[in-house]
């Protein structure tokens, strides 16, 4: 226990900058987290290693020499087609089955890429390096590294790009479409499996996006692909689906709350109070949803 | 009990005792296949009987493994000094306080995971489906994180059980927890079969199918949800506290809160063997654990993405089980009448 945070401001700012600049990033992952659960009815526990696997494109790219802020476009665009790879081998057969069977099926493959990286990249902890230095604050005294910044700013841009890519084009409305009624769009002529695997595909590059900027502001490691989807998922439920100013607010109180974490329990606790905070809010929600149903009886 | 399954059951009960000294070389095989049998059995509890999909139950398996070995520990000398110490044999424990130590230490790891289970089962069992799958998962994986940063079992680095004392024969240590282990698997068999013949099975299946419905007929579902978790939290805590004294080593995320591997695999014996029946986990974690120690040789190295492989192979193309193939291809060994007309029905609509 470490207390030094409510005796001298400026780390609480400190604290709770570095967890709004974290926060939207997680918001991008939760977005796409949010797309595939309201559109096709899966939840994907593989999420987060998508993440850590497009944060290795961009580490590569910048084992190769070219400037790992690239990797904001390549990994994308690969994890795409890695994302409709997997929809066609294994997420079709289980879009219209029970919840379970998906968390299930998505738990194999999380562990599969999370073992499949770990032989190709190795089990060590990487990051690639953006020289971008750094910002003082308030007479310096508060360091936010550039590189967050430049996180956060891509992230809003690839959020608002979505945005307006779901409102305006074809496919986005056929996403919307199949998300309020999969039967219905299909009648009107919608190709469902279509959209199913442009959904997937789309969340991937998501998850791409949001892997190499982590991979620029903190690091990787082939095991770390869980607590990422575990804390969109948080983001998502707190929000509830379709929501993106909820999403995105409760992406920035996640990550202060993880900033928090980490300066007053310490950092080996930082993951578990993650965890423990989903299973405190799934219980609130829970003892929330109870009161209500006794009101309507 | 009818005659056949009479001469069954002593069959496999004679077999069970007869196995040690029949595969000498496979004692520690047979022990950690009676332990995963007992998981898989009691995952079955709430996960097919109750349709309460838990990721969690590695929670009061890994909670069982400290307490035991804990208590083992800490009943004759000082806990943080043991841990401090490492594999180092500052301390040791005669025969007896070994037992002792083993007996007291067995028993409070099955009866505080099930007190456990019991705290936080009114409002974890309130959660439903994926909501429920998600938040136990969640459990593990932070009992797991937890209980890396304290310092008094361990932390990070570990925590050596207490080596089994030499007493008899170089083959008394697998022989002690193989009868422990097997003793277990019967006592939960005996467990699981007295509750599936009683009203109370029924409930849980009232549950499965339609909670709702079971609450308006006037069933306390929340209690019946309850209990049942606690029934499975009872034995994970005892295969628990007899994995850890087996392994002999205790790390928080690789052994006890192991998520990832003994985590998924009661689920994934469950669902293999065939979810919701009595046999079906029994078989499912047989299957599999032969499968997983003949193959994985083969694999080396790549046994996790050959795990990862199955799980999406197994969920996919098989989730009814083998008990649900075999069901379904002699409805009448299961006591279920076949309507012809209905089945030629059935086949003409497929």
């Amino acid at each position: 226990m470490d207390f030094m945070v409510f005796q001298y401001p400026m780390i609480s700012v400190q604290a709770c900058l570095d967890g709004i600049l974290l926060g939207i990033l997680f918001a991008l992952i939760a977005y796409g987290m949010a797309l595939q659960w309201g559109v096709m009815n899966i939840i994907n526990i593989a999420q987060g290693d998508l993440v850590i696997l497009g944060g290795y494109i961009a580490y590569f790219m910048y084992l190769y020499g070219i400037h790992p802020a690239w990797g904001v476009i390549v990994a994308p665009v690969i994890m795409y087609f890695v994302g409709i790879v997997i929809y066609k081998l294994v997420i079709n057969k289980v879009v219209d089955r029970d919840l379970f069977i998906s968390i299930l099926a998505t738990f194999g493959i999380s562990i599969l890429f999370m073992q499949l990286m770990n032989f190709a990249f190795g089990a060590d902890v990487v990051l690639a390096n953006s020289d971008y230095g750094t910002t003082m604050l308030f007479n310096n005294n508060v360091v936010l590294p550039n590189s967050k910044i430049f996180s956060a700013f891509i992230s809003i841009l690839f959020a608002i790009c979505l945005v307006i890519y779901m409102k305006k084009s074809k496919l986005g409305r056929a996403i919307r479409a199949t998300a309020q009624n999969a039967r219905a769009a299909k009648i009107l002529g919608v190709d469902t499996e279509k959209v199913y695997a442009a959904t997937f595909g789309i969340n991937a590059a998501l998850c791409g996006v949001a892997g190499a900027l982590i991979s620029i502001t903190f690091t990787i490691h082939p095991y770390m692909g869980l607590p990422y989807t575990i804390r969109s998922f948080m983001i998502v439920i707190v929000a509830g689906l379709g929501n993106l100013p909820g999403v995105a607010m409760s992406g920035m109180g996640l990550g202060v709350f993880e900033e928090f974490a980490d300066y007053i329990l310490g950092t080996e606790f930082r993951i578990g109070s993650v965890f423990l905070l989903l299973v405190l809010i799934l219980v609130y929600r829970r003892f929330k949803l109870s009161r209500k149903r006794e009101y309507l009886k | 009990m009818n005659r056949n399954n009479l001469i069954l059951y002593s069959g496999i009960l004679i077999f069970g005792i007869a196995a040690p000294f029949l595969f000498p070389a496979f004692k520690v095989q047979l022990s950690i296949l009676c332990v995963l049998i007992v998981l898989a059995t009691t995952w079955n509890i709430q996960g097919g009987e109750m349709g309460y999909n838990s990721f969690g139950n590695i929670l009061f398996y890994g909670l069982g493994m400290y307490l035991c070995a804990s208590v083992q520990v800490g009943m004759f000398f000082p806990l943080a000094e043991w841990t401090e110490s490492g594999g180092e044999k500052t301390f040791v424990h005669t025969p007896a306080q070994f037992f002792q130590g083993m007996a007291v230490g067995l028993i409070v790891a099955a009866v505080v995971p099930t007190i456990v289970a019991g705290l936080i089962g009114y409002s974890i069992l309130g959660l439903r489906g994926h909501y429920f799958a998600i938040c136990t998962l969640g459990l593990g994986v932070a009992a797991g994180e937890i209980s890396g940063g304290i310092e008094i079992i361990g932390a990070g680095q570990g925590f050596t059980t207490p080596p089994f004392p030499e007493v008899g024969s170089l083959d008394s240590r697998g022989e002690f927890f193989y009868f422990l282990s097997f003793f277990v698997l019967v006592l939960t068999f005996i467990t699981v079969k007295g509750i599936y013949t009683t009203r109370f099975k029924l409930i849980l299946n009232a549950i499965r199918d339609n909670e709702d419905k079971a609450e308006a007929m006037g069933i306390e579902t929340m209690k019946y949800k309850i209990i049942g978790w606690m029934i499975s939290a009872f034995f994970c805590g005892l295969a628990g506290g007899i994995m850890g004294g087996l392994v002999g080593y205790i790390d928080s995320t690789d052994v006890a809160f192991d998520g990832r591997e003994m985590g998924v695999f009661m689920v994934l014996m469950a669902i293999l063997g065939g979810k919701g029946t009595l046999w079906g986990p029994i078989i499912g974690a047989t299957v599999f654990h032969i499968f997983k120690e003949g193959f994985w040789t083969f694999f080396l190295g790549w046994q996790y993405v050959a795990l990862g492989v199955l799980i999406v192979v197994i969920v996919i193309y098989f989730p009814e089980g083998i008990m649900g193939w075999l069901r379904e291809k002699y409805p009448e060994r299961f006591g279920e009448v076949v309507d012809e007309k209905d089945r030629k029905a059935q086949v003409e609509l497929k």
